[in-house]
């Protein structure tokens, strides 16, 4: 289970995280929903260590994570799979080397490590692209070996930053189904941070929405669907008036 | 005026804490054996092998120059044997490992930054950090000892070619015979002019690697943050080239 208690974080004396709350249930995928520039990713980062809550903090499996020594946070990371907005694939290595990086970390023998490549590359759907670098892929299929990066160490838990920005609308599905069904085949626990509300309601167990630095609402996708909160409406319908302007007119409904 | 001076002095000490801390870092990631092992016999060769060229090249002409200037300078004052220990001293003790240093700031130095800094800014290195690997074991370290082991190699081999070109000018262009070269170049011959060159480029190549690797690494934002990295860590290294050779001729000469 992955706990953010009453995260507080900021950047350059501006807050940006400003006491968020959430649990993330095992075995179900949480997205985390809001603007650009909400925190959502911000937020991520906490939950391996890469950055350090200025307040609060953050709960996996019992162990408060900016408070682990080096090599329990280590331990720690080798239980998360993270995939990065941009799949931060090492650009000198090819797909193979890549997503072998992890495995050779947990120590891993040679012939097991070309086993989980290519299993991991063919639940991406990426069968045969062992040799070839990042630069010689589109950004949708750099986004699906960083998920085969993730899954190949069969970890507890996967962190998804904004998975489908940037792809187009086929691509994305795509990935949402990969995503769908990582967590299918491997029962991994999932947290999705993301802008794009259909990616939300394709592979959402419940959603959080990430507003002012808090959670403004978390539900099941079909309570998200249905909420009457301004702010969270506004969001989901996409419509560009002020949000404060539908807040004031409304009395709040939160969580 | 004094603020000034008190924004600089703390400046300065910001900056000799950085270095300190991040050779604490690398001391933690020198124990991690494991990950940094094979990754420096790569950067070796990359630093290393590859810089061999342009410090041949560096050294060839300054040997003829050197070998032609001290001609035109001893000239019915000093016997002509004396260019072979002009050319020897000075390349050994000092244009062989600072040239080269110099040249290698821009080459390697430019490098180290840059690659490093671009990984910073697309989280390569965030990557490795949840891969559970230690950043400064797997990307600062293999480049710190490869340098400082490579360097004083690729200067040794310079020495030997700025020498070999000082010699080569003697004899085809001053009249020389290689006796009368080789006689100068022994005349005041000491062990301590090769050791002394070599020790100053170990320090050089750990110098290099040091700032290429923390400018790098400390990159926060874009292009222009890797473009300013990579400036600032070439002039930093060359300065501090020039600090070493003074220190190292105070404290060893």
């Amino acid at each position: 289970m992955i706990e953010f208690r009453n995260l507080h974080k900021g950047f350059n004396q501006k807050p940006v995280l400003a006491g968020f709350t959430l649990d993330v249930r095992d075995g179900e995928t949480m997205v985390v929903l809001g603007y650009s520039g909400s925190g959502k990713s911000v937020a991520l980062k906490h939950v391996v260590g890469l950055l350090e809550p200025d307040a609060g903090e953050v709960v996996v499996d019992g162990e408060v994570v900016h408070q682990l020594d080096r090599a329990r946070l280590m331990a720690l990371r080798a239980r998360i799979g993270y995939v990065f907005q941009f799949a931060a694939l090492l650009d000198s290595m090819t797909v193979r080397e890549n997503i072998g990086l992890g495995l050779a970390r947990q120590g891993l023998a040679e012939t097991d490590t070309d086993d989980r490549v290519r299993e991991a590359l063919a639940l991406v759907d990426l069968a045969g692209s062992d040799d070839r670098y990042p630069s010689e892929l589109s950004g949708g299929m750099r986004k699906r070996v960083g998920i085969a990066r993730a899954i190949a160490l069969r970890p507890r838990y996967i962190l998804y930053d904004e998975p489908t920005t940037g792809l187009d609308p086929v691509t994305a599905a795509v990935i949402d189904r990969l995503i769908v069904r990582a967590r299918e085949r491997t029962g991994v626990t999932g947290v999705v941070v993301t802008h794009d509300i259909r990616s939300a309601y394709t592979v959402g167990d419940r959603i959080a929405m990430l507003y002012r630095g808090t959670i403004r609402q978390v539900g099941t996708v079909e309570q998200i669907q249905k909420t009457h909160d301004p702010v969270v409406r506004q969001f989901i319908e996409g419509r560009p008036e002020g949000a404060a302007d539908a807040e004031t007119a409304f009395a709040g409904i939160v969580t | 005026m004094l603020e000034l001076v008190t924004a600089r002095a703390r400046g300065g000490l910001v900056a000799v804490g950085r270095v300190g801390h991040f050779l604490t870092d690398v001391s933690r990631g020198l124990r991690d054996t494991p990950t940094w092992t094979r990754l420096t016999l790569v950067q070796m060769r990359r630093i290393g092998a590859e810089s061999v060229p342009i410090a041949l090249f560096i050294a060839a002409f300054t040997g003829v120059v050197l070998a032609l200037q001290a001609s035109y300078t001893f000239t019915g004052a000093v016997p002509m044997y004396f260019v072979g220990t002009l050319v020897g001293k000075t390349i050994m003790l000092e244009l062989g490992p600072v040239l080269t240093g110099l040249a290698l700031a821009g080459r390697v130095g430019a490098n180290i930054a840059a690659e490093l800094g671009t990984m910073r800014v697309t989280e390569q290195v965030d990557a490795l950090e949840t891969l559970a690997y230690d950043p400064i074991a797997y990307l600062a370290v293999p480049r710190v000892v490869a340098a400082t082991v490579m360097f004083p190699i690729v200067v040794a081999l310079a020495m030997v070619m700025g020498v070999t070109s000082g010699w080569l000018t003697a004899v085809n262009l001053l009249d020389l015979s290689t006796v009368e070269f080789v006689r100068g170049l022994k005349l005041f011959y000491q062990f301590k002019d090769i050791w002394f060159g070599l020790v100053k480029s170990l320090s050089f190549g750990l110098l290099i690697a040091l700032i290429g690797c923390i400018k790098g690494l400390s990159v926060s934002r874009g292009a222009e943050s890797v473009g300013r990295a990579t400036t600032d860590a070439v002039v930093l290294s060359a300065m501090m080239i020039l600090v070493l050779d003074a220190f190292w001729a105070v404290v060893l000469l």
